[in-house]
């Protein structure tokens, strides 16, 4: 009877593993289909929609579709053929060589050549993106012939060969730059790029239009007629814009975390959170070191055992975050969880704040400390309420102070705060986006962005400095495991929440989400299934 | 003549009014914190002292503020707004593409609720405690109560999302409709929606304020007068109550017409309608002075030019102003 039932259960899933099989082979089969509208949300409406000249969320969206990059990257941030259709790095680390795609045409018909690599890694870059300047200051660009680019460094750095995607390296036409000036220039209003979409239109305070590039250099690519980023202002009309149907596409902070899980559970919709590995955002807890008690690693550890993440994670971010051990997220493949870590435990922050001194007063109140919200709304005033109730039952009285946004980043970059919340993204290697927050050199006043605690840490700024200018990937990845252990041992900042961007779009839209870029990949293979 | 002559004194004096405004918001502007280049450095995600330096150059940021004042004043007089700190866009550019949209939404709910409004008010007013009344006030107190993003999100739900009659937001359908006439009817389908959210709201003070006001008037001696010379009742309430109980409704509605500019901010954004409300909502947000000053000064004008016409329409409908002024 036993040998009967356990034949059926293999017999069972003989058959299930055949249908799947079968359902498989049906889905390879499945060609994807030319043709079609995309309806996207995009909020806020962008200042522009030439990557570099601009870089904020909304740019980088539409601008992904007309611009491309010498290279992209996958899920583990590998690097992919984009314009570069192979590369090659010296031993020495000195010296990056790209053989470029031929028969690329600009979308004015224009062909594409080394000459517009060099223009816009010499010119264009330094000139505008703030982001990659300091990348692209170090290289000296040469084009030996018309398709080969050489890039130089007379010292090697590590991150330099996740800087070639088109949001970190965006490669513009020579042609229509070159001896003008590149912010007037009017074609950032009609911009002319490679990428499988170019622009057609740009209605004020309703949608940015772009159409199919027919002389796109992948042969049947792209799948989709036509593209509209459709600004919606209000998040729960962007919510029912999707329920019903009307528009196909909404990611990153479009929609409420609240009505992600109800929209996600609708037949006609998919939800992933994975195509942020580029952009990897962490949300931190900063704490003006500068001053007292926060310059005492013992108040840091305190708080951070004070602090409930997982409630933070499930309550707050809806599940839609995980917890991070460190400054360097866990997409990264230079990120270690062999750290020093912080549980939630009320009594060992007491502990440490009575080992300071810190003893309570008649109403049980150690320390009283001011906190800055990120002004991003609800979500972000109901993680400063969670912080202050925390804290407070530690005996950290905790007042909230509100700003708006100028507010918000005038105080924080004039270190003007106690504690402050915050996200940003780290970015695909962590000399480009986790070091400016911890190595003291970085320290400016006035500019947002920078190692606005005050962190330093004289061991940890020679590894971050080592780290970057190490050819070696894995000795790379070795120093970046003594920073992380470092840091976190002196919690340099109160990592809160790696943040897990929803991208939803309608079920019928495939190839949505098919690299560590996301929604910001140019989408030549996204189509409709019908 | 006389009427020529207050045209002009107000002319001059609308003009004084509309510069010392600009002076006022200029200075008025600056004293919020944050400064419009660390907004921008935070917009992109990134920031070095080139950008922020870059930034205050080009926008005359690092002048002294009594330079930027001086330069903005006198661009202004030259008809120059100057150009927007986020989009390095002309203002006058971005201000003119929006306008029609916001001056069609609001004009709209506007004089629908100046037709729907005052002749409810009325009816009302002709029959007080009845159950038409007793029944139009609370529903006027409802739509006057209750926030307007509230009603314009139920109406979405009732007329798009479940009936699916009308289009739930944008000013035109997803894939803009080809031909004049297909467009036209296109826009107006769109333009139901937010023009009813927002009409209802007016319609509800103004249902209020024309009953308040006929009922007062009523009481007049003069009214009593009128009844004992036996007129008809329409008559009374037509010609001799309503005119003098107008004078209230026109002095609101021409303040309110003052506002079209600014006073859809919750509707554009609910309706997702390309107007000037939300434009200067970020705007202010992002702290792009020039285009926040120039949306100022637009509605500032509108606002001035709309008193006039209320006191010329008021000089009309009650000579009695003309004899005090």
């Amino acid at each position: 009877m036993r040998r009967r039932t356990t034949m059926g259960l293999i017999g069972r899933l003989m058959a299930v593993v055949f249908a799947l099989a079968l359902a498989g082979a049906g889905a390879a089969r499945a060609e994807p289909q030319q043709g079609g509208t995309l309806n996207s949300t995009l909020w806020p409406e962008p200042p522009g929609i030439v990557i570099g000249i601009h870089l904020n969320a909304p740019t980088l969206l539409p601008s992904s579709k007309i611009f491309e990059g010498l290279l992209t990257y996958d899920f583990a941030l590998s690097p992919q053929p984009m314009l570069a259709e192979s590369w090659e790095v010296s031993e020495d680390g000195l010296t990056y060589t790209f053989k470029l795609r031929q028969g690329v045409k600009w979308h004015d018909g224009e062909d594409f050549n080394a000459e517009d690599v060099v223009y816009s890694l010499t010119k264009f870059i330094p000139e505008v993106h703030p982001r990659s300047r300091p990348t692209f200051a170090r290289t000296k660009v040469t084009a030996p012939d018309d398709h080969t680019v050489v890039l130089t460094l007379e010292e090697p750095y590590g991150p330099l060969i996740r800087s070639f995607d088109v949001i970190g390296a965006p490669i513009v036409p020579e042609h229509v730059y070159n001896g003008s000036d590149i912010r007037e220039n009017p074609a950032n209003r009609a911009p002319i790029g490679t990428g499988p979409f170019k622009f057609s239109e740009w209605a004020s305070g309703e949608y940015i239009h772009l159409v199919r590039n027919d002389a796109y250099w992948l042969d049947g690519r792209p799948y989709l007629d036509e593209i509209y980023y459709r600004f919606i202002p209000d998040s729960a009309s962007r919510a029912l814009a999707l329920e019903t149907d009307q528009v196909h596409l909404a990611t990153q902070n479009d929609i409420e975390l609240v009505d992600v899980a109800r929209l996600a559970a609708m037949p006609h919709l998919e939800m992933t959170t994975k195509g942020w590995e580029w952009g990897a955002p962490i949300s931190w807890l900063e704490m003006n070191l500068r001053r007292e008690p926060f310059n005492d690693v013992r108040f840091r550890k305190a708080v951070m055992h004070a602090l409930n993440r997982e409630f933070i994670r499930d309550s707050i971010f809806f599940g839609l975050a995980a917890i991070p051990t460190g400054p360097i997220h866990s997409s990264s493949p230079f990120y270690t969880d062999d750290v020093p870590t912080y549980e939630y435990d009320p009594e060992k922050a007491k502990a440490l704040l009575d080992e300071m001194g810190l003893e309570a007063d008649a109403d049980g109140v150690r320390a009283k400390i001011g906190l800055l919200g990120l002004p991003y709304g609800e979500l972000w005033d109901r993680l400063s309420q969670y912080i202050r109730q925390a804290l407070g039952e530690v005996g950290v009285e905790v007042t909230i102070e509100t700003s708006d946004v100028a507010g918000w980043g005038s105080r924080i970059s004039n270190w003007d705060v106690d504690m402050s919340t915050t996200y940003l993204t780290t970015l695909s290697d962590p000399a480009l986006g986790v070091a400016r927050s911890y190595i003291t050199e970085n320290q400016r006043k006035g500019v947002l962005f920078t190692n606005t605690s005050g962190y330093t840490n004289p061991e940890v700024d020679r590894l971050f400095a080592e780290a970057a200018s190490e050819p070696n990937e894995d000795k790379r990845r070795e120093l970046y495991h003594q920073v992380q252990k470092i840091v976190a041992d002196e919690v340099a900042l109160a990592w809160l929440v790696e943040l897990q961007w929803p991208t939803i779009h309608s079920a019928k839209l495939k190839n949505v989400v098919r690299n560590g870029l996301g929604p910001n990949d140019n989408f030549a293979e996204a189509y409709f299934e019908e | 003549m006389p009427q020529l002559g207050f045209v002009l004194q107000w002319v001059v004096k609308a003009l004084a009014v509309v510069l010392a405004i600009t002076i006022l918001n200029f200075f008025l502007i600056r004293l919020a914190p944050g400064d419009p280049a660390v907004v921008m450095a935070g917009e992109a995600g990134a920031a070095d002292q080139q950008f922020l330096d870059q930034v205050r150059r080009d926008f005359g940021l690092d002048q002294p503020l009594a330079v930027q004042l001086a330069t903005y004043v006198k661009n202004v007089l030259t008809l120059d707004l100057g150009q927007s700190f986020r989009t390095g866009r002309p203002v006058a550019d971005m201000i003119f593409e929006r306008l029609p949209a916001t001056l069609l939404l609001t004009g709209t709910a506007y004089v629908f609720a100046l037709i729907v409004g005052p002749l409810l008010g009325a009816i009302a007013a002709m029959r007080p405690r009845s159950v038409f009344d007793s029944l139009l006030m609370v529903v006027a107190l409802v739509f006057y109560a209750t926030p307007i993003f509230w009603v314009g999100l139920l109406l979405i739900l009732v007329f798009s999302v479940q009936l699916g009659w009308l289009p739930p937001f944008g000013m035109q359908s997803m894939i803009p409709v080809k031909g004049a006439l297909a467009g036209t009817l296109d826009v107006i389908r769109h333009l139901i929606l937010p023009a009813v959210t927002l009409g209802l709201f007016y319609i509800a003070v103004y249902v209020r304020l024309t009953r308040a006001s006929m009922l007062e008037t009523a009481t007049l001696d003069y009214v009593k007068t009128a009844r004992a010379k036996g007129l008809p009742e329409w008559r009374v309430a037509t010609a001799h109550i309503l005119r003098t109980a107008l004078i209230p409704i026109i002095t609101f509605a021409g303040l309110q017409a003052g506002h079209l500019v600014g006073g859809a901010i919750v509707v554009e954004t609910v309706f997702a309608w390309p107007g000037i409300g939300r434009l200067a909502f970020d705007a202010l947000f992002q702290r792009d002075y020039n285009l926040l000053l120039g949306v100022f000064l637009i509605s500032a004008l509108m606002v001035v030019f709309f008193n006039m016409v209320t006191d010329i329409v008021l000089r009309i409908a009650d000579p009695r102003i003309a004899g005090r002024a």
